[in-house]
């Protein structure tokens, strides 16, 4: 086999497959948290707690109902979805006409409790998820594990459906001028309290998504969205939250460069991505994709 | 603030009360308790100065706490030098990461800003799990207490360090209150209400800003060396994203932008951990119970609702409706 500057292929491939699902993730986490900033003005700190309700509620309904992956898929987002909807209805809706600030303490403040109850109750060291695709391909210069493979088509396909959901169709129209003035949109008869609460069950679902497809992954643990939310948030600012399809690149990206920063020099790969957001706030304060202001 | 409410006469005697309570404290509480709550309260000070009078709320302070932490143990333990030394390491060491941190957070601004300083923190945490001197995962353990002033004032005692304790809290806390009432303070709260108005009449609020998040980056600097003395370890605990929340937690519950609130909210929380650090899991659904319902029902903290209900009573019964929204 051939080598490259040193490094043996299946090892470069390896970890560029693994940046790519890690991007895949940052890719699903990131569109949600600008869809939710860009409705509701919030920074959704719960954004990681939601993502590990999204597993929990995988592997709950599995053990519990014997429910499959693929019905999960389907069912886990919708819960905790539901379960966003009850929470910008009790309690965000009344924080709007406040400072940002304010929405990323309760948030935070929300997160703790979650993550807290999920901990006391199973523990923090983590339950295994069966993989429901197992075997895998062997593409020559690496061995590529089916599930992997499609956790990325997976992440794709929603990133992209979001993105045309948003900027294609009537619904997303009314959404985007919902985000520019929402009192001109009312007094065209839409209905924008509900559309924010919608949007912020879409956003919450899509974190839940993620949260599915990476139990088979991960552990199923209370505080894997913990450290998750954080790199999310630097992503966030790299790629600035104007731009849908910003996010997507930002997250994929990112997630390749921490990929080959493993091959070339790991002990830099947990930080390389606070480098980058160092990096782009010198070049381009507002963000890769974002507006100024 | 609570002094304005008062006449003077009131205000002196309140200070008084202050002032013998703190200096008869360690021997009617464990005097450890006290010096690691002084500690924390001069923190959330540090905190407040920068969001109450800046407006930049920052969520990654416990960068500079936990990073001064090891700068004293360092200082003091592997290079064997006096802990004046250490302190002033640890200062330093986190003005210095408070200048480039702050230069590049102040880049943006509002959210975009808490989230800059919370990525920064976590950036510093993970160097601190792999770097050899933070010792990782243990922590810098064992950092021996030594005598103040070349021998001068014995610190293995903790009714004595609690004095010590108790001056540097002083020093930091009479420093932030010059701060706050000097031309460079009012200049500050202009930045903060109006920013285009004050870039208007000449003040460059970059450099206001960067100082005052430098300014504030050394008192957090000067808490967590202090906090590393009297405890005489250094974890990756005080670097933690958690602890960044629970000094905004502290500041929110004492009342933000009031200059006493943190002080108190620090006594509180660290009491509150105090009694349920039994209950494990618990006391973090605690304190994300408090961030909802301050967020929800008490924005101004203990300091502002009480200042708030205290003018209430004293301007007569006709005005009470006024204070109940």
């Amino acid at each position: 086999m051939f080598e490259l500057i040193g490094i043996p292929p299946q090892a470069l491939f390896g970890q560029l497959l693994l940046g790519l699902i890690n991007g895949a993730f940052y890719a699903m986490l990131s569109l949600g948290l600008a869809v939710i900033f860009g409705m509701l003005n919030v920074i959704n700190f719960t954004h990681g707690a939601q993502y590990m309700m999204g597993a929990f509620a995988a592997w709950l309904m599995l053990g519990i109902l014997d429910v499959p992956f693929w019905a999960s898929l389907v069912l886990a987002p919708i819960l905790v979805g539901l379960f966003g909807v009850v929470l910008e209805r009790v309690m965000l809706k009344r924080i709007y006409h406040l400072d940002h600030l304010y929405g990323f303490l309760l948030t935070f403040g929300l997160a703790l409790v979650i993550e807290g109850l999920f901990q006391w109750k199973w523990g923090s060291s983590g339950a295994p998820y069966p993989n429901p695709i197992p075997g895998g391909y062997n593409l020559g210069f690496m061995f590529m594990p089916t599930y992997r493979g499609f956790v990325v088509l997976a992440a794709l396909v929603i990133c992209l459906a979001t993105w045309y959901g948003i900027e294609r169709t009537k619904l997303g129209a009314y959404l985007r001028a919902a985000t520019e003035n929402p009192t001109l949109v009312r007094a065209f008869g839409i209905n924008v309290p509900r559309l924010i609460t919608l949007t912020y069950g879409l956003g919450v679902g899509l974190a839940a998504l993620a949260g599915v497809l990476a139990a088979p992954i991960q552990q199923v643990s209370a505080l894997m969205g913990t450290n998750l939310v954080l790199v999310v948030f630097a992503v966030v600012v790299i790629g600035g939250m104007g731009s849908i399809m910003g996010s997507i690149v930002t997250g994929f990206g990112l997630g390749l460069i921490e990929g080959l920063t493993k091959v070339f020099y790991p002990p830099a790969s947990n930080t390389v991505i606070f480098v980058v957001m160092a990096l782009v706030l010198l070049i381009k304060p507002a963000g890769l994709f974002g507006q100024t202001k | 603030m609570v002094g304005q409410m008062m006449t003077p006469s009131q205000g002196m005697i309140v200070a008084a009360a202050v002032a013998v309570l703190a200096l008869a404290a360690p021997w009617f509480a464990y005097p450890v308790f006290l010096m690691t709550a002084l500690c924390f309260a001069l923190f959330a000070c540090a905190f407040n100065l920068l969001l109450g009078y800046a407006g930049l709320m920052s969520f990654g302070h416990a960068m500079f706490f936990g990073m001064a932490g090891y700068f004293y143990g360092h200082v003091v333990k592997a290079w064997d030098m006096p802990p004046e030394l250490g302190l002033l390491a640890g200062v330093g060491g986190a003005a210095l990461l408070g200048l480039v941190t702050g230069a590049l957070a102040i880049r943006r601004q509002g959210i975009y800003f808490a989230m800059i300083t919370l990525a920064f923190a976590q950036m510093v945490y993970f160097f601190c799990i792999q770097a050899p001197f933070t010792h990782g995962e243990d922590g810098l353990q064992g950092i021996v207490r030594k005598p103040l002033l070349g021998g001068l004032i014995p610190t293995k005692d903790d009714r004595v360090l609690y004095y010590v304790v108790l001056a540097i809290f002083l020093f930091g806390y009479g420093a932030i209150y010059r701060f706050i009432h000097s031309p460079f303070g009012q200049v500050l709260k202009a930045i903060r209400d109006n920013e285009q108005r004050a870039l208007s009449l000449g003040y460059e609020a970059d450099r206001y800003k960067l100082l005052a998040f430098v300014l504030s980056a050394a008192l957090a600097g000067l808490a967590g060396a202090t906090k590393a003395m009297v405890l005489q370890f250094a974890t990756l605990t005080d670097v933690s994203a958690a602890m960044s929340g629970e000094v905004v937690l502290m500041a929110l519950v004492g009342g933000l932008g009031t200059i006493i609130g943190p002080v108190i909210g620090a006594f509180i929380i660290i009491t509150m951990q105090n009694y349920l650090a039994a209950t494990g899991e618990f006391v973090l659904v605690i304190q994300g119970v408090i961030f909802v319902v301050i967020v929800m029902a008490f924005r101004k903290g203990v300091v502002g609702e009480f200042s708030e209900w205290w003018k209430a009573r004293r301007s007569g019964p006709r005005e009470r409706p006024a204070a109940a929204d």
